[in-house]
């Protein structure tokens, strides 16, 4: 029986106004407006757009000053407003082999062609805190060299040559979509894919990290790293043809990993892929490493009973809507069930207590 | 109204507009002044589409994500008909790019491509060039360094 | 002149969706809760030879993500068309169709269409099947959403419980005429009229 419980109205208005308060802060401090976030916070942007699995910054800025910073809130914010959407239909695949990279490395080729772009990394920064910054953000303009406007090919190109990698066989068929039907397992590689791409970094982040110490270890290299634009193309049913509906920006990583063959297939390197949407280099390297790690059955390999190899584990548990909604929802109202808990725990410790008293008796009778 | 109008040429002019910089579109668009008489078949509706990627690049399709996506279609006063389907959720950008898809059709379309689309492309031309340039500057540059003595 | 037939399959959408689309379901849907009721369904303005009502239901239950039959003696351009601009609904075989549009006789056999598992009954198809009149009933109903007895005009009564019979499993059905529908969902008990 459900006993319903009035009376939080008025706190929960009042709530509500002091959180819009306290989102806006100090209110001698200037507002953030949504473009300084979708400028300046352009990587919390991209988390916000991946993991709510929705391209739009104008939108995720919106829902990141909203959730005054939360992320996860911003993702469910994102999410909750992507259900209002009708879904005018699928693209095209994208083809990232045509992207205009503004960054590709590769930790396998130095001399690939189209060499190793560096482009607006952390990597190489010393992880000081840059003091200039509290005081003033203005930096002089990057320095230009001669462009390269020519598409940069798969790294993994050059590897199918020789067979020594495993191909990527080509298909159209129609991917399952895990917004439409719901998970099903085996969910096959398509279904884990987006499950991964728009997964939670940090849950996929130490998956990932687990099959790297060993816990399904496959030893991975970056085969490749790209980030870039491409173009989204769609088929419009009234007008018959196809069209460009916009551009996106991507991550992609591709990880070559040792591969000892099995008893069909002779020893070569397999692949693990990562596709992100905005620039979420952490995510995509760790997203590849799972997707690998995920693929044990289909190349044959053994379940060593890893966290990472367990597709319904990872799958179940790496969308962090689903697990903060689940794991918050305890702090609500559940009066009613904890006084039935109560209940059973006093009349437990009572029965305990008359057992101890009568057996306090029969002792001093003896 | 041409009615010559290939499915090439059409897709190229759409797909410019729907990546087109909103705010640039809207003063482009003032500047051609131009406004034609319209009646909306539909009228502007922001929707979601599902991208897709592929496996390793070159594989099976998989479903990465959706983006938003706005869509109207209208009719010219002599039923030359318009579509667009621009990314966000702007319908503003969507209204003229349908207008400028329809005008694509009749005898306006060089003076338009001139005053509109030219700029578009022009401009975003400029903007690739430019990132594409930066990216250059970070490109490694190997060279070996010789150790030991002999 | 290819620009009339253009206009022609623009045309007829709801010209107020959101309210159009919102009481065009609940017709919809309180036509198969209560079945043997005869709903107004309006809005929807499709290609000469198909009911307002039947438009009504396309407009607002298919998408790009529904697969829609068209029976010979309704499949045309212009149809195609006008769904293509205002659903986006694929169109295809009677075996994968979501939604199958036509008259009983083209609609045949009742078989053909999917019917659902038994993990997932949903997956299959609904009929919305063009009649020349909704009245008089031909079948006496009994069961879920209904008080007693209920009656409703069918075009084959030995198929359509035949159909139920199947129940979880089945197919349900839209009868649409002119502005009107009523509905036969797959768990109503048919028994013919005395």
């Amino acid at each position: 029986m459900y006993v319903a419980v009035k009376g939080g109205e008025r706190a929960i208005d009042n709530a509500h106004a002091w959180l819009a308060e306290e989102r806006r802060g100090d209110t001698n401090v200037a507002e953030l407006s949504l473009a300084q976030i979708r400028e300046q916070m352009s990587l919390a942007v991209n988390r916000v757009m991946a993991e709510g699995s929705l391209y739009d910054p104008d939108l995720a800025a919106l829902a990141i000053k909203q959730s005054r910073g939360d992320l996860i809130e911003a993702i469910f914010l994102i999410r909750a407003y992507r259900t209002t959407l009708p879904r005018f239909g699928y693209s095209a695949a994208v083809d990232t082999g045509a992207m205009t990279c503004d960054r590709r490395i590769s930790a396998t080729f130095k001399d690939a062609p189209g060499g190793q772009v560096l482009g607006p990394t952390f990597d190489y920064t010393h992880r000081l805190l840059d003091f200039k910054l509290a005081a003033d953000g203005e930096v002089p303009q990057a320095p230009i060299a001669e462009p390269r406007m020519e598409a940069t090919p798969h790294i993994t190109e050059f590897l199918q040559g020789e067979d020594i990698i495993e191909r990527e066989p080509a298909s159209d068929a129609t991917p399952g979509d895990l917004t439409r039907e719901p998970m099903s397992f085996p969910a096959g590689r398509a279904v884990r894919l987006q499950s991964l791409a728009r997964g939670d970094e940090g849950f996929i982040l130490g998956m990932a990290y687990s099959t790297q110490r060993g816990y399904a270890r496959n030893h991975a290299f970056v085969g490749e790293l790209r980030i870039g634009k491409v173009p989204v193309e769609m088929e419009i049913p009234e007008l018959g043809f196809a069209i460009e509906i916009g551009e996106v920006e991507l991550t992609e990583c591709e990880t070559v990993n040792q591969f000892k063959g099995s008893k069909t297939v002779p020893p070569q390197f397999t692949r693990g892929y990562g596709l992100v949407f905005g620039q979420s280099e952490r995510k995509s390297i760790a997203m590849a490493l799972v997707d690998r790690a995920l693929r044990w059955e289909e190349l044959g390999e053994d379940n060593l009973g890893a966290a990472a190899q367990d597709e319904e584990f990872v799958l179940s548990h790496c969308d962090n809507i689903q697990a903060t909604g689940f794991l918050e929802h305890i702090k609500l109202p559940h009066y009613v069930d904890f006084q039935s808990e109560l209940e059973l725990v006093r009349k437990l410790r009572r029965e305990a207590q008359e057992l101890a008293e009568q057996m306090a008796t029969q002792e001093a009778a003896e | 109204m041409k009615t010559d109008i290939s499915a090439t040429a059409r897709k190229a002019w759409m797909s410019l507009l729907a990546q087109a910089d909103e705010a640039e579109l809207a003063s482009l668009w003032r500047g051609f002044d131009h406004d034609p008489a319209f009646d909306w078949l539909r009228p502007p509706e922001a929707g979601g589409v599902m991208v897709r990627g592929r496996m390793g690049g070159a594989g099976a399709p998989f479903n990465l994500g959706e983006m938003t996506v706005t869509r109207c279609a209208l009719t010219l006063a002599n039923g030359t008909v318009g579509h667009a389907y621009v990314q966000g959720r702007s319908k503003p950008k969507a209204e003229i790019a349908a207008k400028v898809d329809a005008l694509m059709q009749t005898d306006v379309a060089t003076d338009l491509r001139q005053a509109v689309l030219q700029p578009l492309q022009n401009r975003l031309a400029a903007q690739r060039q430019a990132r594409a340039a930066k990216a250059a500057a970070t490109k490694v540059e190997f060279f070996t360094m010789v150790r030991g003595e002999d | 002149m290819p620009q009339l037939t253009e206009t022609t399959a623009y045309g007829g959408g709801f010209s107020a969706p959101a309210q159009q689309a919102a009481q065009a379901f609940r017709a919809a849907m309180t036509a198969l809760a209560r079945p043997g009721t005869l709903q107004d369904i309006a809005g929807g303005s499709p290609p000469a030879g198909i009911s307002p009502a039947a438009g009504g239901l396309l407009l607002t239950l298919c998408d790009p993500e529904t697969g829609v039959y068209l029976a010979p003696d309704v499949d045309s351009p212009e149809l195609r068309a006008w769904l293509a601009f205002h659903t986006g609904a694929p169109i295809v075989a009677a075996d994968q169709a979501d939604f199958a549009l036509g008259s009983w006789a083209a609609l045949m056999p009742v078989g053909q269409y999917r019917v659902g598992t038994s993990e997932y009954p949903d997956r299959s198809a609904t009929l919305i099947v063009e009649m020349a009149q909704l009245i008089p009933a031909t079948a006496t109903l009994t069961g879920p959403g209904i008080k007693e007895r209920a009656e409703l005009r069918l075009p084959d009564v030995a198929a359509c419980q035949a159909n139920a019979k199947q129940f979880p499993l089945g197919v349900d059905f839209f009868f649409t005429c002119g502005g009107q529908l009523t509905a036969l969902p797959r768990s109503t008990t048919i028994l013919p009229k005395e």
